[in-house]
């Protein structure tokens, strides 16, 4: 069992590990523990970007243990919502921690020179990283600590690019070059620290106590994913599968939710990126599915004839939705060269699409003006500049672009356009328009990513089967399964493979490991982490009564029609009373 | 007839330890510190990856070098380990011109293939395969 937490002082340069089998005992790992480490280590009502605010990742008991156990949980305050921050990725962090041999990692203080951490089984060693501050690529930052340091196979190496340095509160922590720690904001908090880089390996062997039934219950997890159509679709054509479907049935948010549909969405389908430009898949560690996708983009260059050069560059459903279809981009050049630009900066896709969305449409209603934007004109499809705001956005070059740099909430609670501010708790909407529980799930959301309490999912349902399920039962429904997610979340395995996780075969993983969970103790216990996530919430300020519901979205018909303000409200009320039940 | 791990088609690797992972299962432990076959990224995941596994050469370099005739050749190719002789020098790993020996973490001793493919059975996307040696 996972037991030790890796505390690192980074104003004094210490560390030391403290063992703490009673938090893996009680909240399993992942979220769970990384909620407990947080009401333990960020005190309230502290300045997210302030030397106090714990930067903690967190992985679960099946890390390195079962397949597709290949996540790891950050959590943090938000800069950007200045409440609960909780970011998930995968690629090869979660196992490398478990490998190193740690639970838990908690980061404080601050550095006075920026520095990059390269953490293993014997502790941390702290590395200058003066020469890597102020790069303009986050992939090359990568390339550096990867030519310097050990560990090649079972390392990750997390990192920033210039907007966390820039403390854009909306910046991502990229790891393995291709996945992140998204949405919230994590890459400004490693910017105030002068945090560059983490760099983590290590190799170990875990005895289980019962090896025959690790193995069989091993292989029954293994095969049931390899033969599940989760795999194949994820596979296949990854994540960006969801474009046409969502497209067909009008819920796919297009120009700022202008429509919820779009006339490029088969250019930029998952089909059609497949066939013209992938050139590679990749897998987090641990993990048969491998859906990653890479497109390979040719780009030749500007004065030399016959001269290109070849990027690489990861697409999901999530930024074509923001970075495509929100701005209106056609072409998927275009969009595969904006997925870059934001990834080489380091910023979080979703919140990057969604403010320059708004800022286009405040432009077209004459409420922004060109001498605003620095000359710039926001355009539909008009990706070159979109190019040239976002490395705007980054330097912070005006006064307007300050403002996007804070995020939509922000940026129009001082130039207006409030009704088109896609935004829920201060947060960039995610890509979906599907319905009633769909926006309910967005405003009581935790991580704002589409797969916090899968309203969206829940609608997509009850699109299909044209039933009715009122708003008492959407509001248990969320709950439910929120609730349900903790477990995953906290266990940590990857979303992808939930339907092979039941609550009885997690129940026979752990007593693979001489460990005796029930299946019914799982689901209270799922509850009890959501509670304590809320608890930090409400702590930090946050209230289930104001939540702003942003009138874009109740203008825009969904599949079940044209939205109520009065009906999302009673489902955020009748979820609170979920919330607040017991606590 | 003796047997390898053949290395089919290194571009269809998709970096997921899942062989890396089963190799170190045949102990029934979980982990990836005793695995004979080890998957690395050519320099990133945007460059594709290397599968590093003995490919049982018929005049193996790290039997020469072993000290103690630990490391034997196998009829047929490849080699075995005896780990009562070995005394953990590592001059087998130093050896080997692939890397394809490596250091057990659990036993402080090098680790090498064993052709028993396991592995195999859990490469998704059939970057390898147990062949006979000719
Ligand atoms: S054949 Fe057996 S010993 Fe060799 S790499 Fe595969 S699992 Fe390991
Ligand atoms: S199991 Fe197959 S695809 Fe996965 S790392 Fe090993 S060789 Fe590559």
């Amino acid at each position: 069992m996972i037991s030790n937490v890796l505390h690192i002082d980074l104003s004094n340069k210490r560390f030391w590990i403290e063992e703490r089998s009673d938090l893996f005992k009680e909240w399993l790992g992942g979220i769970g523990a990384g909620i407990r480490l947080l009401h333990e280590d960020c005190p309230k009502n502290i300045d997210p970007l302030s030397p106090e605010n714990p930067i903690i990742f967190c992985i679960g008991p099946f890390n390195g243990i079962y397949p597709l156990a290949s996540k790891t949980v950050a959590v943090f305050k938000s800069p950007l919502t200045k409440n609960l921050g909780e970011s998930h990725a995968g690629g090869r962090c979660g196992v490398a921690m478990r490998m190193a041999g740690y639970g838990g990692i908690v980061i404080k203080g601050a550095s006075e020179k920026p520095i990059y951490l390269v953490i293993n089984e014997d502790g941390v060693k702290f590395r200058d990283a003066s020469a890597l501050w102020g790069m303009n690529s986050s992939s090359t930052v990568g390339r550096i600590i990867r030519e310097r340091e050990a560990g090649a196979g079972v390392r990750a190496i997390m990192r920033i690019g210039r907007a966390g340095e820039k403390l854009i509160p909306y910046a991502c922590v990229i790891t393995e070059t291709f996945r992140h720690f998204g949405r919230l904001g994590l890459g400004a908090v490693f910017g105030s620290k002068k945090l560059k880089a983490i760099l983590i390996h290590g190799r170990s062997s875990i005895r289980l106590s019962d090896p025959r039934l690790y193995r069989n219950t091993y292989d029954e997890i293994f095969n049931a994913v390899i033969k599940s159509g989760a795999m194949k679709k994820y596979h296949d054509i990854g994540t960006s599968l969801n474009v046409l479907p969502l497209n067909i049935s009008s819920s796919l948010p297009s120009r700022n939710l202008q429509a919820a549909k779009f006339e490029g969405a088969e250019l930029l389908s998952g089909e059609n990126l497949a066939e013209k430009f992938l050139g590679r898949r990749a897998a987090c560690a641990h993990c048969p599915v491998s859906c990653i996708h890479i497109a390979a983009l040719r780009i030749p260059y500007e004065n030399e004839p016959y001269f290109y050069k070849t990027k690489m560059i990861a697409y999901d459903y999530e930024p074509i939705y923001s970075l495509g279809c929100m701005l209106g981009i056609r072409n998927p050049e275009g969009f595969l060269k904006l997925v870059d630009i934001v990834d080489e900066l380091g910023l979080d896709a979703i919140s990057t699409g969604v403010i320059l969305a708004w800022a286009t449409e405040c432009m077209e209603r004459g409420i922004i003006e060109t001498k605003d934007a620095d000359n710039l004109v926001l355009k539909w499809g008009d990706y070159e500049t979109y190019i040239k705001a976002i490395k705007k956005i980054v330097n912070l070059e005006n006064e307007f672009y300050e403002a996007l740099a804070n995020g939509v909430e922000h940026a129009s609670s001082l130039y207006g356009g409030r009704e088109f501010a896609l935004a829920y708790g201060g947060n960039e909407m995610p890509g979906y328009h599907c319905g009633l529980a769909t926006h309910i799930g967005f405003a009581v959301g935790m991580r704002h990513s589409h797969l916090d309490n899968a309203g969206y999912d829940l609608d997509q349902k009850i699109n299909a089967e044209k039933k009715f399920i009122s708003i008492e039962e959407i509001a248990k429904a969320l709950f439910e399964e929120e609730s349900w997610r903790q477990i995953l979340s906290s266990l940590v395995v990857c979303f992808f493979s939930r339907k092979v996780y039941t609550p009885e075969m997690i129940s026979r993983c752990f007593s693979a490991m001489g460990i005796k969970v029930e299946p019914s103790e799982l689901k209270i216990k799922g509850m009890k982490i959501l509670k304590e996530k809320y608890k930090f919430k409400i702590r930090e300020g946050f209230s289930f009564d104001n939540v702003r519901i942003p009138k874009r979205v109740l203008e825009i018909p969904t599949p079940q029609g044209l939205l109520r303000e009065e009906d999302i409200r009673r489902g955020i009320s009748e979820y609170k009373k979920l919330i607040e039940a017991e606590l | 007839m003796a047997k390898r791990i053949a290395v089919v088609d290194v571009d269809l690797c998709v970096g997921c330890q899942s062989c890396m992972f089963a190799c170190n299962r045949r102990f029934g432990e979980a982990g990836i510190a005793r695995t004979a076959i080890f998957v690395q990224s050519a320099g990133g995941f945007e460059r594709g990856f290397i599968v590093k596994v003995c490919r049982a050469c018929k005049d193996p370099p790290c039997a020469k070098v072993c000290p103690t005739k630990a490391i034997m050749e196998r009829v047929g190719g490849g080699v075995r380990l005896d780990y009562k002789k070995c005394i953990a020098c590592g001059n087998c790993i130093l050896s080997c011109p692939i890397g394809a020996i490596f250091w057990d973490e659990i036993i402080k001793k090098p680790t090498v293939c064993t052709y028993c493919g396991y592995c195999v059975n859990y490469c998704p996307y059939g970057v390898i395969r147990l062949e006979e040696l000719k």
